[in-house]
């Protein structure tokens, strides 16, 4: 499946920032101290839903080292503006509230103040110290309750049908062609009800910022964030800034998986820096990253899916409920254009509806929306493959989109691998190996669109004929790697004489976020493009050393060569030594909006072993298959694949937040908040398939999300191979499945229609 | 009143002043700036902020600053002698065994601790031993492998050695 016409591209080299990595040099967000540096703190809601009813900043500020204090007065009150962030919508009032409470808090860790000292002990001392008066209101701590009749409303002006203010914010309604008589048509139909818990990105590195504003009101910014360009924009709209006044430097970043596409500290440390004089540095403790940072949304979902005897699927229905949190904003548009897209089904209606609630505000993580939609269609369909006794592969294969169909979401395919990546893990041997006893077998499906966006890339030769390449997208997965590999290949040089870098936002064009798996597609075109620009350059040059036409030069090996061979060939660092004789500086700069995005799909494979006395369940095997149209670093894209179905198999088995009465929630710390480590997996086998994208010159596709969807499917579906009971509550931690083991009440099967 | 430590960080004689409340992790990073060592959580449950204290695996952020007076400690930054790699760095980068990196100083602590003691894991030991260590980018997988391949290269020069 792997072509073998590239010199660079496809190999396994060592990443350019990998030696900083690996002994310790990499500068995190964390790791910068100015000279006069003061600590920052936040102060929090200790409420999940009250109104601020007064703040007394005076006790506070007289602390000894208290340099300064900011609370909502601080900031400019902005209208509500929707506007693209990334790959998600902003709505900047909603942004500026969420970083700072103005009249009411709406969870346990909403901001209210913020100080600066010159200790830590100082600026702790002044947290406590600080009075805030509160009239708590009724919370609500889940889509149900939020959606109850009786319940406390967040925000007044949510109404989406028009009328009262509801805790409902949008209500996303798909519907095409006839789904009564689809269902009609059908021999069986199915239909189930499937809840999920609020789960958190669970980078490893905590938010981190310090601020240094200078006497000519310019702030420079050093954070990690998944896009410093978006720090900036969004930083100066909650300010009332212009965006020029700030500097955005992208630290390394300790992972996002779309948590780190928002801003929560940096408007604060910049404004304390401004009102202190000195720089500022903040970092969230792991309690505040879980309780103020973006977790992905809980949910209930009901989905419907009705088939023919031989596995044709005839109609879906789905219905969706995601909290957003606090704000507006959940994924669950996403959720409902990704749920059915692997399969060709006319007849469809989608609901999802977006439900604010008393918690932080969800963030984008990985694919959102993406894996609660395939957690319910996924077990639904391994539901109606049980009770047509049907191969599970060979019925998705049946329905699966290629290229030529009509999406549920809209567009028709283009050139796509979902039809390859079942084929795979159909021939793989980990699908035909035998299982033992209280062991299973669960595939499952899933899709991203992946994105394109906006990017810049500027490349300069050098006298010696090393390059630089320049890009604007923090690198988090190693995709310093694939730009060089990739910038490698157009100029012909080895990778090692190519050095990537990340720079800050004024030193490069506006690129947006490192999300929706679009740097190695999108940043990748603007570092093709503007390679591609070098090459012209280059034959021009060596056309006039010759004395001939630019067309009768052609680029090949990194060399400049005379097409009738009568010149010897001009190498790129021979051209780059004698450049100021032919032009001056080689230098080329792209600035591009990406088009001809290539969408991901994955199939995947897992075996688990349940122990029927406590309820665990251990991974025995995993193998997934996806489509990477290219892989340009087989290794890291591998291990965004591995990386995602890890992911997904915390989701699926351990992971929740869990709230008491008081919406507070009880595990904002690693030990309850279990994510899965090493002793708990085996290794995750990978096959990279690669169906080229006919959008991007080398073929890309995204990689970096899809691989989180199939997950939670995969593994309900093996605990049923295991044990004949099906799961439809996350996370199916031991105490769930004991009680669903023990249980009589396993819902219904799959009834015949008509 | 802060406390003066006189300790052995990387093999040089330090020495620093610290609050009796400030962390080992807190020296190192603040006092030392020596960042490799970094903080995930601060309670002890992600290894982010591993480091050698006496030639024990050890998560800095559970050991008061002071403790560590006459002590030893090893940091990421004192794996690689001056002209070359640690094996283990080395096998990190080739196996590509990091994606952002900031849980790698961390795992590489733990895996030298657990090869200085056991040179020749199988892979079951080998997670065992980086359970205390969380990572959220990899799956672990490719960590897994780059440490069994040192383990193996460690095997065959004890081979070479004894032939
Ligand atoms: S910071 Fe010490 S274990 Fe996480
Ligand atoms: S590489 Fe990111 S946490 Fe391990």
């Amino acid at each position: 499946m792997t072509s073998t016409s590239f010199k660079h591209i496809g190999q396994r080299s060592i990443r350019p920032d990998g030696l900083d990595k690996v002994t310790g040099k990499a500068r995190f967000g964390a790791d910068y101290y100015l000279p006069g540096m003061l600590v920052g703190v936040v102060v929090r809601s200790p409420h999940p839903h009250a109104t601020i009813k007064s703040i007394d900043t005076t006790a506070a500020r007289a602390i000894s080292g208290v340099k300064a204090v900011i609370t909502a007065q601080d900031f400019p009150e902005i209208s509500h503006e929707e506007a693209m962030s990334g790959e998600s919508v902003v709505d900047f009032r909603d942004l500026s509230h969420n970083v700072m409470a103005r009249d009411k808090v709406l969870y346990i860790g909403h901001p209210v103040a913020a100080i600066a000292a010159t200790s830590q002990q100082a600026a702790d001392a002044a947290a406590q110290a600080l009075q805030v008066v509160y009239e708590i209101h009724p919370h609500v701590l889940n889509v149900d309750e939020a959606m109850a009749s009786d319940a406390p409303i967040l925000h007044s002006d949510l109404d989406p049908d028009g009328g009262e203010p509801t805790n409902i914010a949008k209500r996303h309604v798909f519907n095409r062609g006839d789904t009564k008589q689809g269902f009609a048509r059908a021999d069986v139909v199915i239909e189930r009800e499937f809840t999920t818990k609020q789960v958190h990105q669970g980078y490893i590195e905590p938010h981190a910022v310090v601020a240094d504003t200078g006497e000519d009101g310019r702030s420079v910014v050093w954070c990690s964030s998944q896009g410093h360009f978006l720090v900036r924009d969004q930083t100066a709209k909650v300010l009332g800034w212009e965006r020029s006044r700030l500097k955005v430097i992208p630290a390394e970043i300790g992972g996002g998986f779309g948590g780190k596409t928002t801003i929560y500290l940096e408007p604060l440390a910049v404004l304390l820096s401004a009102k202190s004089g000195r720089p500022v540095k903040m970092v969230m403790s792991r309690d505040e990253v879980f309780m103020a940072t973006g977790p992905g949304p809980g949910s209930r979902v009901r989905v419907k899916i009705g088939a023919t005897s031989d596995g044709k699927i005839t109609a879906a229905e789905v219905w969706m409920a995601f909290d957003a949190g606090a704000f507006k904003g959940s994924p669950v548009g996403a959720a409902c254009q990704t749920v059915l897209a692997p399969y060709e089904i006319h007849d469809v209606s989608i609901t999802g509806l977006d439900v604010v609630i008393n918690t932080p505000k969800v963030a984008a993580y990985r694919a959102p929306g993406a894996p609660i939609g395939a957690f319910a269609a996924e077990s639904v369909l391994d539901e109606i493959a049980e009770a047509l006794s049907m191969d599970p592969i060979d019925l998705r294969y049946q329905n699966a989109v290629e290229e030529g169909s009509e999406s549920t979401y809209g567009p028709t395919f283009k050139l796509i691998g979902f039809k390859e990546t079942l084929e795979a893990i159909k021939e793989h041997p980990h699908y035909k190996a035998t299982l033992g006893p209280n062991q299973g077998r669960g595939v499952a499906c899933g899709f991203w669109f992946n994105a394109g966006l906006g990017s810049s890339a500027t490349v300069s030769i050098h006298e010696d004929g090393t390059a630089s390449v320049l890009t604007g997208s923090p690198d988090i997965g190693g995709s310093r790697a694939s730009m060089a590999l990739m910038a490698a290949e157009v100029l012909g040089i080895d990778e090692t004489r190519i050095r990537p870098s990340i720079v800050d936002t004024d030193s490069i064009g506006f690129t947006d976020v490192t999300g929706g798996s679009r740097v190695t597609f999108a940043t990748g075109m603007a570092v093709i493009e503007a390679c591609g620009e070098i090459v012209e350059d280059l034959r021009g040059r060596a056309a006039m050393i010759w004395g001939a036409e630019p067309d009768d030069v052609e680029w090949q090996s990194g060399q400049a060569q005379h097409s009738d061979g009568s010149k010897p060939p001009l190498s790129l660092a021979e051209i780059a030594g004698s450049a100021a004789k032919t032009g001056g500086p080689i230098a080329a700069t792209a600035s591009l909006t990406a088009r001809g995005v290539g969408p991901a799909f994955s199939t995947q494979v897992c075996d688990v072993e349940v122990d029927p006395d406590t309820g665990l369940v251990d991974i025995l095997r995993y193998t997934t298959a996806q489509d990477a149209g290219r892989a340009i670093h087989p290794s890291y894209v591998e291990g965004q694949m591995q990386g995602g179905v890890v992911q997904g198999i915390g989701w699926a088995l351990n992971e929740e937040y869990v709230y008491d009465d008081s919406g507070r929630m009880e595990n904002p710390m690693f030990l309850d908040y279990r994510m899965p480590v090493a002793s708990d997996l085996p290794m995750i086998d990978t096959v990279i398939v690669e169906v080229p994208n006919p959008g991007h010159p080398y073929g890309v596709r995204g990689v970096g999300e899809v691989g989180i969807v199939p997950p939670l499917a995969a593994i309900a579906n093996a605990i049923n191979g295991a044990t004949d009971v099906r799961l439809r509550d996350l996370p199916m931690s031991p105490p769930r499945v004991v009680d669903a083991l023990s249980s009589e009440l396993n819902g219904a099967t799959g009834t015949p229609a008509g | 009143m802060k406390t003066h430590v006189t300790c052995s960080v990387n093999g040089d004689p330090v020495e620093f002043l610290v609050d009796d409340s400030q962390t080992l992790l807190s020296a190192l990073r603040d006092e030392l700036k020596l960042t490799g060592v970094k903080e995930g959580c601060g309670t002890g449950d992600c290894g982010a902020c591993s480091v050698l204290l006496n030639g024990e695996l050890t998560c800095s952020c559970l050991v008061f600053a002071p403790e560590v007076q006459n002590s030893q400690v090893v940091t990421v930054e004192g794996l690689a002698d001056p002209d070359n790699l640690h094996p283990l760095q080395a096998a990190f980068l080739e196996g590509a065994a990091l994606q952002c990196g900031i849980c790698t100083p961390g795992f590489l602590v733990a895996a030298k601790a657990l090869l200085d003691r056991n040179p020749t894991p199988n892979e079951k030991e080998v997670r065992y031993a980086i359970a205390g260590n969380l990572c959220r980018c990899t799956g672990y997988d490719k960590i897994v492998r780059s440490i069994l391949d040192v383990a193996a290269d460690l095997a065959s020069e004890s081979e070479t050695v004894g032939e």
